[in-house]
């Protein structure tokens, strides 16, 4: 299989291949060299080695199961994924989710967003020669990871925000946990801003290495903390506000030169800034309902099992202990967590188990054929991923799967222009640009 | 909310070419005659209308319908802040639209990957060949004949 | 002295005069606590390894710390993520460069049946290119289930029959 490099190439240059499985540790990319010495006369970039299929194999599950789908996306921050989703398709049945719920979705992106800037510098450095950063992003994001584990049951692939809510509600030592992942990104930040900031063999690795112009990468389509490297204040966050980002306070740093160091930079400071709106997103989430539905009987918590039985007889009232699998989603907690959107959101289990309308509502979401039917057509949205803007494309036939779902990736369009920034520079110059660019394999191959 | 007014200025410099306006769930989209495509996004992106951005290109098949594809471009403009959808149907004999290479560089593979997944050519595209599947694959899998899971491995599967 | 006389973990031990087999057990012993492997990562069981490999759940503390990015240097290749059809060959080649002994270990459910993706462009379980010697399933797995998974490779490697082409000269 010749490529173009090899029908184009000169014929005293030498021909290198920095191969699909990449000691660089960004997932699977090939990139073609030809080289004079040192010097990269021309690259080729061929990608698709993590093509999985994502659009085709959504356009035959259900709306609601394709969602665990989504989260393998941008796997390092896969709750913004879910989000985009989620909201797109909240925007084309006029759903909304309730204010809780919003805030909630502000603390777990910013977490994922925390994740993956942490993650990309953490290989940029660790390629570079700056194995601490490595592990000390990664001890970092270890604490993070325990902020989403708690609350939503998975480290990584939660599947956690739903469409018109988030799956469950806060974990009572929420507060405690968050404040010591913040405190650690905080000490982590601070140390690696003493280990590379000032540091010349990092400088002379990154500083006017690879630099764009804005509007060369308007021109490929450029997006996210890339984009803003160049000089261009463009967020998503900021010019179309989603969920209550409207309501924070937060600053969008950006570069002047768009360079490796601009775009190291640039993401450090959106590090800060999300720990800012973390912050105040937890003071400002308005709290969980709290009081009891008045026909409880107080205090006794009975089995599920009794409920069941004594359910055939005459409506429980009493509070159902449920199994710990479901912390957080039991049905006093739904009009914090979830829109009272019938037929679109899953209804609580209590309902389920001891009504016959909840366990109708439950068969009807989950059976094929029935469940979420957006009315036929299309609808656009995007949030702000990790890598820039992170766009759901979305048309429905009114059946329930659908007809066609398309990520906008960012990093496509990123990495579309690695051949151009590489050209001219040496051989080491890939390994920071690359890593500068952040891509990530299930989001660009989809 | 997205400003519409483009949607106007679009209608009344290219009547012929955009057949439909509209606004469905405030994201202004106009549908175009394929002809047009390089003149309209030429127009878009020059100032004032400014949409310097090309979001994303991709491509709906609407099988069972004539003409069967329907490409979907999202442009955006920084200025404005505003989004645009763009939609031209082309069928399956020619399946082919001119290249929007020489206005935007990630055209080039957003091209390659609609030619890969559906089979659409692009005229005036520089190298057009397959992107995220590799050669020797035969058949687009995003059209909606091809099977899910028809495999075509490349190694002998083993046990 | 048949086969039938079971070792550590259960595997049959190493048929064999008494000198053979404390030479095969000290020889599982060193090759069991010096693994170099090769991370063939593509996807997102990835961020899993590199948690499992750094100061958290820390893989060097069984003697596996070191990363080998050369299949020659190395003797374990851990599949991370899903191999798609594109990159089979690629990791055939990777594992027929490897050098005698080598262990395979399939990590994530991905790489084991081709996880929750059975369309046109993945492979179905990697043990349909190359053999397998551990499965770890999860999507993605705990590091507990990868340290787990570990012990459990550790433990046939050292129970199994030792490899001493060297020592016997022929080919």
């Amino acid at each position: 299989m010749t490529t173009r490099l090899q029908r184009t190439a000169r014929e005293e240059s030498l021909l290198i291949n920095m191969g699909p499985s990449h000691p660089a540790m960004h997932g699977t990319i090939r990139i073609m060299l030809e080289l004079d010495g040192e010097t990269i006369i021309d690259s080729e970039v061929e990608i698709g080695y993590l093509h999985r299929g994502f659009e085709k194999t959504c356009e035959n599950k259900t709306w609601f199961s394709l969602l665990p789908y989504t989260d393998r996306l941008n796997y390092v921050s896969p709750l913004i994924n879910n989000l985009g989703y989620a909201l797109t398709m909240e925007k084309m049945m006029g759903v909304e989710a309730p204010e809780r719920a919003q805030f909630i979705r502000v603390i777990m992106s910013e977490v994922s967003r925390l994740s993956d800037h942490l993650t990309c510098l953490a290989a940029m450095a660790m390629e570079c020669g700056a194995f601490t950063v490595f592990l000390y992003n990664m001890k970092a994001r270890e604490f993070l990871w325990d902020v989403i584990e708690w609350t939503t049951g998975a480290r990584m692939t939660a599947s956690y925000i739903r469409i018109g809510g988030v799956r469950a509600d806060l974990h009572p030592d929420f507060r405690s946990h968050l404040k010591k992942a913040g405190e650690e990104t905080r000490r982590v930040l601070k140390d690696v801003r003493g280990l590379l900031d000032n540091n010349p063999i990092f400088l002379g690795r990154t500083r006017g290495i690879a630099p764009i112009s804005a509007e060369t990468a308007v021109s490929y389509g450029w997006t996210g903390p890339c984009l803003r490297s160049t000089g261009i204040s463009y967020d998503v966050r900021k010019a179309h506000p989603y969920c209550a980002y409207d309501r924070l306070d937060f600053e969008v740093p950006v570069g002047d030169r768009g360079d490796n160091f601009d775009r190291y930079q640039v993401r450090m400071k959106e590090m800060e800034q999300s720990l800012r709106i973390i912050e105040q997103a937890a003071s400002l989430m308005p709290a969980g309902p709290t009081a009891i539905d008045p026909g409880w009987s107080e205090g006794r918590e009975i089995e599920p099992a009794e409920a069941i039985s004594g359910s055939r007889t005459r409506k429980r009232r009493e509070r159902i202990r449920l199994s710990p699998n479901l912390e957080g989603s039991d049905k006093i907690r739904y009009p914090g967590i979830l829109a009272a959107a019938a037929g679109r959101v899953i209804p609580p289990k209590e309902d389920v188990y001891t009504t016959i309308e909840g366990l109708i509502s439950h068969f009807k979401f989950f059976m094929t054929g029935h469940g979420i039917r957006p009315p036929k057509g299309e609808a656009y949205f995007s949030v702000e991923g990790g890598n820039g803007e992170l766009g759901f494309y979305i048309v429905s036939d009114g059946t329930d799967k659908p007809y066609r779902l398309h990520l906008r990736a960012p990093c496509f369009h990123i990495v579309s222009a690695l051949e151009d920034l590489i050209r001219g520079r040496f051989l080491a110059d890939v390994i920071p640009t690359f890593g500068s660019l952040n891509m990530i394999g299930g989001e660009l191959d989809r | 909310m997205e400003d519409g007014t483009i949607l106007t200025e679009l209608k009344d410099r290219f009547p012929g070419l955009v057949l439909e306006a509209s606004a469905p769930l405030g994201d202004p989209t106009a549908v175009i005659e394929k002809n047009g495509l390089v003149e309209i996004a030429r127009f878009l992106r020059a100032e004032p209308q400014g949409f310097g951005l090309l979001l994303d290109l991709t491509c709906v098949d609407f099988r069972g319908e004539r003409p069967r594809f329907e490409l979907v471009y999202h442009f955006y403009s920084l200025a404005r802040r505003s989004r645009l959808r763009i939609k031209a149907r082309t069928g399956e004999e020619e399946a082919w639209v001119d290249s929007l290479t020489p206005l935007w560089k990630n055209a080039a593979w957003l091209e390659r990957e609609v030619f890969d997944m559906f089979g659409i050519r692009f005229q005036g595209h520089p190298d057009l060949r397959r992107i995220l599947m590799y050669d020797g694959f035969d058949g687009h899998p995003l059209r909606k004949d091809y099977p899910l899971r028809r495999r075509q491995p490349r190694l002998p599967v083993r046990e | 002295m048949t086969a039938s006389r079971k070792g550590r973990a259960g595997l049959p031990a190493p048929a064999g005069p008494w000198l053979t087999t404390r030479f095969d057990r000290m020889l599982g012993w060193a090759r069991k606590f010096s693994l170099f492997h090769y991370p063939f990562i593509t996807a997102c069981c990835g961020m899993e390894y590199m948690s499992t490999a750094c100061a958290h759940f820390d893989l060097d503390r069984f003697g596996a710390g070191l990363t080998r990015f050369s299949p020659r240097q190395s003797d374990l290749i851990i599949v991370v993520g899903t191999v798609t059809h594109k990159l089979a060959p690629v990791l055939k080649m990777v594992y027929e460069q490897m050098t005698e002994p080598k262990w395979v270990v399939a990590f994530g459910a991905c790489a084991v049946s081709g996880g929750i993706y059975d369309n046109y462009a993945v492979v179905q379980g990697i043990d349909t290119v190359i053999p397998v010697d551990l499965y770890i399933p999860g999507c993605p797995p705990r590091p507990e289930t990868v340290l787990d998974g570990l012990i459990k490779l550790q433990e046939k490697i050292q129970g199994g029959k030792q490899d001493w082409r060297w020592k016997t000269g022929r080919s």
